[in-house]
Parts: C-alpha cells; sequence; structure tokens
C-alpha cells in the first residue's frame, strides 16, 4: 500500500512539474526515479524511454505504466498513471473554466492573438529540430514528401498514413537487410 | 450523454492507439477532431496549444481534458482521458510482460523505419494549419487577409529561437512576451 502511494506521489510530481512532456521529461524522471527513489538504473530509464518512444500513446503515459508494472504489476501501472494524469486534469479544468468566463475580454483577446504568433513560431521550430532528427537518408525523404503531400491535399485520417509507412517500413527495411547479407 | 461520453472515449482511445511518439504526435489526430466533431475550434485548438505548453503535462493528456471538459464538463474531461490512457497500460503492459527485447525486433524496427519520417510528414502539415489560422484573419465569407503583426511576432521569434542563448529559454516565457507585446500593440 505504502509503495502504490509512493508510485502515485512520484508521477504526480513528475506530472505536475514538466512542461512540454515528451523530452522534456527525462531529466525530471531521471531525478525522481533513479537518483531519489533509486527505483531504475541509469540504462534502464534508456530502455524504457526507447520503449515509450517506440509504441503508441503519450511517452509521459507509456513510461509511468511501465515502471509502475515492473514495481507492483498492473496495479501499480495503473496507479503511477492515475498520478501522472492527475495534474493535467486539474489545471486543464481550471483553466477552461477560467478562459470560459474570460474569453470575450478584448485585453485578453490582444494577448491571446500575441501567443498565437509564438506558438506558431515555436511549433515551426519543433517541426524543423525533428526533421533534423528523423531525416537522415534518401529513403526518410522520400517517405516524408509523400506522406507530406498526402496530409495536405488528400482527405483521409491521419492514422492510414501512418500504418502505410508502416508498411512500407517494414518491406523496405527487411528487404534491404536481406540483399545486404547476401552481398 | 452516455452516447456523447461514449464518443468522446472513443476519439482519444484511437489517439491514445495511434499516436506514436507522444506529444507533437497528437496533433494530426487532434487537428483531424475538428473536421469531424464540433468539441473545439482550430483556434481554440491553437490556445490549448500555448495553454498546454505553458501548463504542466503532455499536450494529448491537456488537451483530451480541454476537449471533455468543453463537452460534458468534469465527467467528460475523465471520460476522454481515460480513453486516451487505456491503450497505453493495455500495450505497455503486454510489453513488459511478454517481450523483453521489444526494441530490438525486426518487425518493430522495420516499422519504425517508416513511422518515424512519416510522422514528421503529418506534423508538419499539422503545424501548417494552426500557422493558417493563426496567421491569416479570416472573414466569414471565406477570404482572408494576412495578419500582418502576427507574421512579424512570428518571424522574429522564430529567428530569436535559432540563436544558441535564446534555445533554452522556457516556452512559457515567450508565451508571455508574446501576450505583451499583443497587449501594447493591439494586435
Amino acid at each position: 500500500m505504502r509503495e502504490l502511494w509512493e508510485l502515485y506521489w512520484s508521477f504526480l510530481r513528475i506530472g505536475g512539474l514538466t512542461f512540454g512532456g515528451g523530452l522534456a521529461m527525462l531529466p525530471m524522471l531521471k531525478y525522481e526515479l533513479v537518483e531519489t527513489r533509486h527505483w531504475l538504473g541509469e540504462e534502464e530509464i534508456i530502455d524504457i524511454y526507447a520503449i515509450g518512444q517506440c509504441t503508441p500513446g503519450i511517452i509521459a503515459i507509456n513510461t509511468a505504466t511501465y515502471v509502475g508494472y515492473k514495481r507492483k504489476g498492473v496495479i501499480g501501472g495503473i496507479v503511477s498513471t492515475l498520478g501522472m494524469v492527475t495534474p493535467s486534469l486539474v489545471i486543464i479544468t481550471a483553466v477552461a473554466a477560467f478562459l470560459r468566463a474570460f474569453m470575450d475580454n478584448v485585453w485578453l483577446q490582444h494577448a491571446f492573438m500575441g501567443v498565437r504568433a509564438a506558438v506558431c513560431a515555436l511549433m515551426l521550430n519543433t517541426v524543423y529540430t525533428l526533421a533534423k532528427k528523423s531525416l537522415k537518408n534518401a529513403f526518410c525523404w522520400v517517405v516524408c514528401c509523400v506522406a507530406f503531400a498526402v496530409s495536405l491535399f488528400v482527405d483521409i485520417p491521419p492514422v492510414l498514413i501512418i500504418l502505410a509507412a508502416a508498411v512500407v517500413g517494414i518491406v523496405v527495411f527487411l528487404g534491404f537487410k536481406k540483399g545486404g547479407e547476401q552481398s | 450523454m452516455i452516447t456523447m461520453a461514449f464518443e468522446l472515449f472513443w476519439e482519444f482511445f484511437k489517439i491514445g492507439l495511434f499516436a506514436v511518439g507522444g506529444g507533437p504526435a497528437t496533433l494530426p489526430y487532434l487537428m483531424d477532431l475538428t473536421k469531424t466533431q464540433d468539441w473545439y475550434t482550430m483556434r481554440e485548438l491553437t490556445d490549448m496549444i500555448a495553454v498546454s505548453e505553458s501548463t504542466p503535462g503532455p499536450l494529448g493528456l491537456n488537451m483530451s481534458t480541454y476537449a471533455g471538459f468543453e463537452t460534458l464538463g468534469l465527467f467528460g474531461g475523465l471520460v476522454s482521458t481515460f480513453g486516451l490512457v487505456l491503450p497505453s497500460l493495455i500495450i505497455i503492459i503486454l510489453i513488459a510482460k511478454f517481450l523483453e527485447n521489444f526494441d530490438q525486433n525486426k518487425i518493430v524496427k522495420g516499422a519504425f523505419y517508416g513511422i518515424r519520417p512519416a510522422v514528421t510528414a503529418a506534423i508538419a502539415a499539422a503545424v501548417l494549419q494552426v500557422c493558417r489560422v493563426s496567421l491569416l484573419v479570416w472573414h466569414d465569407d471565406g477570404t482572408f487577409e494576412p495578419s500582418i503583426k502576427t507574421i512579424i511576432l512570428c518571424a522574429i521569434i522564430l529567428g530569436l529561437l535559432q540563436v544558441p542563448k535564446c534555445k533554452k529559454i522556457h516556452p512559457v516565457f515567450w508565451f508571455l512576451g508574446a501576450m505583451a507585446v499583443g497587449i501594447i500593440f493591439r494586435f
């Protein structure tokens, strides 16, 4: 019981103190899980992170579930995830209620128009960094350009594009491996 | 209300199941929802990106809470968030239980070889949509004009973000600064 509470509390703190999610969470996780609680080793964190990144879902939730499960089984996974979502639920509900009450205010509207400019700049920058990291060879560029054109000009759900890319990836990756071994 | 709650659960369950790569990867799906449902508009989504980046917690979670709250209040927020995290709970527990070297698996590696660039493309397309509603002023008859002040501010921030010293500035400070500029220059 005590350890379940500790899991909940740890992930509540991680969720409540990490801004931006994803990669921004790594230092927080390390501090809380490796250095303070000694629940995981340094390398385990990287492994979990890799699994979190290549499985569907929010990385933060994947990590919470994994660590919780390893400590205390299914209940542990659920409790950790609950801890992780609590701050978002509380904060966003409060913000949404506030926005609803004040959205007609002219000053707030000016402020949010300004914020939109910053959102665009930060998102464009994210795409740029992401592209630099993930587009390493011709194959990546081709997949990216085709997927980009399809997303823009064809009205299909994003799921289908991702699934198609997974299939192409498997075919090319396994085919390439085979060819490499033969020669 | 039950139908509504189920719809919220189902839509966010799908996002939890198909958004690979976390954070920004949920954006294309969240944007798709503005077309298929009337839970929030593109405008609100853009505002929520700002709120999300200035408050703790991942974008996907914040968005599911927000969309749920807008449609069904607190209960809605709980339902859609539950939908979003359920796939993770199931998949991760299965992987932790059965697959020791999941990330070393050839098929998994191959799939991600294709998925990563596609996710980048989907995010890029979604970001373009965000820019389209944020940097252009749309009139009711479908015509638009560029919002010069917003475009200039966006370009300035984007330029500053390339300066090594500015890269480490927390997003919340960019938003606060942009808010001040928006109020002073009456955007």
